[in-house]
């Protein structure tokens, strides 16, 4: 990058202008929760909702796609300084930072399509609407697959877990990036780029512990028969998905569930794995987590992901 | 010196009503260099006189294509590997279990001899190499 060195000559130049000018502003010292400055990561980009589809729809729509992402994000950042080796470390965060990416996109464009999606904080607060999405929703408001939010377990678990989440994602998302919201084909566009090579990643690593030893192998298949029964969530069909996809703005998970389960049984041949008969965890009443139906798992985790946003719901500190 | 214009980030400069308009798009979703690249942007600006905003474009997404020939120049003059073609795609994304393997040079001093240490690197647009004939590590900037 063409970052050249501060000039200690200037004003501005320094990562740190963003406090500074804070200071300035505020004449006061105290400190931003939310980093050094805000951004809208669609300053600029044309948001106005296309006729014919709805803007609730839309923003919820965006919510379940962005949810997925986040939840998934953070649970793989819990990864870091955890992984085997430094190689997977990085390489497991660097698939959560495109995650974290998608799912800023994603809820920034909830925001924009309909403002009664966002939680109201105090008067006055400068918290931006994707991170009042992030922070200040309940678990009962968080859209996400239970795939993403479930806690983890040894490598193999991740393994897993990035393969079915890639493997379902990358199917939707190659559809949507012929959705009638333009806003949406282009944040599916850059995340095709991105799943493409987590799915890869994921069924090399599925393969190799396959094929390894007693050991790795017996690790990948109890990861796969207990994520097992999180897998058919992935590719069910929630009414707003089927209006989304009715209009031509979303996609209907189950329209890609024969793409998907090609692939993962490419990835099952090569490893010498049988697929597993485990029937899917049921949800309660029919509700899962496109409902807002989550395990106790999710409380747990925004409560530490969400701590620190939630005592200082006016951005200071 | 490597120019955002170089990296093919920079999208657009246009004039409204007397603010300089910049369009930028990020590498890969989740790049945390866009605050950086924007504030450079508004600040250099403004030092030269121009009261500027800068906005985003995410269509079409970036591709490693659009770094220029001089860009490529100065990654090198950096120590860092540039990239090949970005892989086309039709249809179906196909999945690839095969490691992944690229003919590269090092930039230190020129071998073909490297090996890949990692896919993933310190930022998500490089991959790391080493050189197997100097020994030196080097990061490769990946085809997207």
């Amino acid at each position: 990058m063409s970052h050249s060195s501060p000039d200690p000559g200037r004003q501005s130049g320094s990562p740190y202008d963003g406090l500074l000018e804070h200071h300035e502003v505020a004449g006061d010292d105290s400190q931003w929760a939310f980093g050094t400055d805000f951004e809208d990561p669609l300053a600029g980009v044309d948001t106005t909702v296309p006729d014919d589809v709805d803007p609730t729809d839309l923003a919820t729509y965006c919510l379940m796609l962005g949810d997925d992402a986040l939840v998934m994000s953070h649970r793989l950042s819990e990864w870091c300084s955890n992984a085997p080796d430094l190689e997977e470390d990085i390489a497991l965060a660097n698939i959560a930072l495109d995650l974290l990416g998608q799912a800023r996109l994603l809820l920034a464009r909830a925001a924009a399509a309909d403002p009664a999606v966002v939680p109201s904080l105090p008067e006055g607060s400068p918290v931006p609407a994707e991170d009042a999405l992030a922070f200040f929703r309940d678990a009962d408001r968080f859209l996400n697959v239970r795939l993403a939010e479930v806690p983890n377990g040894d490598f193999a678990h991740v393994v897993v877990r990035v393969l079915l989440f890639a493997t379902a994602r990358l199917a939707v998302l190659a559809r949507l990036v012929e959705s009638r919201d333009p806003v949406l084909a282009a944040i599916a566009a850059k995340g095709v780029k991105e799943l493409t090579y987590h799915r890869d990643y994921a069924g090399r690593w599925f393969l190799t512990l396959a094929r390894g030893t007693e050991e790795s192998r017996r690790r990948l298949l109890v990861a796969l028969g207990d994520l097992w029964p999180l897998h058919p969530e992935l590719c069910g069909t929630h009414p707003v998905e089927a209006a989304m996809a009715a209009v031509g703005a979303g996609v209907d998970p189950a329209a890609v569930a024969d793409e998907v389960d090609v692939v993962l049984e490419q990835v099952f041949a090569v490893s010498g794995v049988t697929r597993p008969e485990r029937p899917a965890l049921a949800g309660v009443g029919g509700r899962a987590g496109r409902d807002g139906l989550h395990t106790e798992a999710l409380s747990r985790m925004l409560a530490e992901m969400q701590v620190v946003a939630r005592a200082h719901p006016s951005g200071q500190w | 010196m490597l120019t955002l214009a170089d990296l093919g980030v920079l999208r657009d400069v246009r004039e409204e009503h007397g603010t300089v308009v910049v369009t930028i798009t990020p590498t890969y979703s989740g790049c945390p260099a866009m605050a950086a690249m924007r504030d450079d942007l508004v600040h250099r600006l403004a030092d030269a006189g121009y009261d500027a905003r800068v906005e985003v474009v995410l269509s079409p997404a970036w591709s490693s294509d659009w770094i220029t020939e001089d860009g490529r120049r100065a990654l090198r003059a950096h120590g860092l590997s540039a990239p090949g073609p970005a892989p086309r795609r039709a249809g179906p994304v196909a999945l690839d279990l095969s490691p992944t393997r690229r003919a590269l040079s090092c930039p230190r001093c020129g071998s073909a001899q490297v090996a890949l240490t990692s896919e993933y690197g310190a930022t998500a647009c490089k991959a790391l190499y080493r050189c197997t004939a100097c020994l030196e590590p080097f990061e490769h900037v990946k085809e997207i």
